[in-house]
């Protein structure tokens, strides 16, 4: 079986499947460099599987699409990464799949944004809908600081930073959940804490074991499910009444959650690759 | 022995380079690639764009 192994900078996560695959007799490694590839909308790359593990969120979303559009079987697939990658997208998904997520707003203009602000109350947090590791995060303690970030954002932002994602802040007790879905089973969990608000380990946040309760599981695989299922990172908040789903991730990073859960969850993730292709 | 581009310090490379590998120059800090395996070539690595991520 011949894996395509679709990338652009290689990373440790990187390293670590490729040295995974690199281990299977019955795998055959591929590279697909996103920076050297050319499509014409009919050839087919020569693998039997592709595995996604670009960083760039829009050329990993196009690839995929034309990819698939000869017939090449991808993990993500095309639109699961779509989905995964526009918050907007990953909103409406889990609200059609009756997933519980913090409580948002979507508004297109800085007045609307900022009437969606009032309406949620503060803190608030406002977000780009494409974006990742934390960066360009706010939360908005007051009007003061809405009218201003709002500002900034119509003046300095490109266009898709007046789209505006709003969500309640959720008190979270100085930690978030990231739970990893390969196929049908919550493989692991890890907490994230930190003293910043931002609890991601690209921002310093600490990874520590989380163990898989049956619920945990539960919400997790609905959440992977919302999204069209494969291989996935949920992002998950501990609140009040129980959990709710921040985001899920489709190009997932497990490389500070190998040692403190003990699960190898690249092997996991090849594995996973044989189940597809059949 | 591969040299920093940036400082021209000394930087290890592992035992199963890849091209596209990134690296970190403990020195100087800059973000490294290797841009080709035979022989080692080193150069800065891109910037991080507004869509990077998982
Ligand atoms: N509504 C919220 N209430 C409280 N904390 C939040 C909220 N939204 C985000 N955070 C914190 O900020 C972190 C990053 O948020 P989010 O995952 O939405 O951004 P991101 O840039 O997509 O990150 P990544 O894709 O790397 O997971 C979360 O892990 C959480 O710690
Ligand atoms: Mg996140
Ligand atoms: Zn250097």
């Amino acid at each position: 079986m011949r894996v395509g192994f679709l990338h652009s900078l290689i990373r440790k996560d990187e390293k670590l499947l490729i040295a995974e695959l690199r281990k299977r007799g019955d795998m055959e490694l591929v590279f697909l460099d996103d920076r050297r590839l050319v499509f014409d909308l009919e050839g087919r790359p020569p693998v039997d599987v592709v595995l996604e593990r670009s960083i760039n969120h829009s050329r990993a979303m196009h690839a995929l699409r034309l990819f698939e559009g000869v017939g090449t079987v991808c993990v993500n697939a095309y639109e699961v990464a779509r989905r995964c990658g526009d918050k907007i997208l990953t909103a409406a998904s889990l609200r059609d799949h009756g997933v519980p997520q913090p409580e948002v707003r979507i508004a297109f203009t800085p007045e609307s944004a900022l009437a969606a602000i009032e309406e949620l109350g503060y803190p608030a947090v406002l977000k780009p809908a494409v974006g990742s590791w934390g960066r360009l995060l706010s939360r908005v303690n007051d009007r003061d600081a809405a009218e201003t970030i709002l500002e900034h954002k119509a003046i300095l932002g490109s266009y898709h930073h007046s789209i505006f994602f709003v969500q309640r802040y959720v008190e979270k007790g100085g930690r978030d959940i990231r739970s990893f879905v390969v196929g049908d089973e919550c493989v692991a969990a890890i907490y994230r804490t930190s003293d910043h608000w931002i609890t991601n380990t690209a921002r310093g946040g600490r990874a520590s074991n989380c163990p898989v309760t049956a619920e945990l599981a539960e919400i997790s695989l609905r959440a992977a499910e919302a999204m069209g299922g494969g291989v996935l990172a949920v992002d998950i908040f501990e609140a009040g009444g129980g959990f709710l789903v921040n985001e899920v991730n489709y190009t997932m990073e497990f490389r500070n959650s190998i040692d403190v859960t003990g699960v190898n969850i690249p092997e996991r993730i090849v594995s996973y690759l044989r189940g597809v292709v059949r | 022995m591969h040299e920093c581009p940036v400082c021209e310090a000394e930087v290890p490379i592992s035992e199963d380079p890849v091209e596209g590998e990134l690296l970190e120059c403990e020195e100087c800090g800059t973000e490294l690639e290797i841009l080709a395996l035979g022989p080692i070539t080193l150069g800065e690595a891109p910037d991080a764009e507004e869509d990077w991520g998982e």
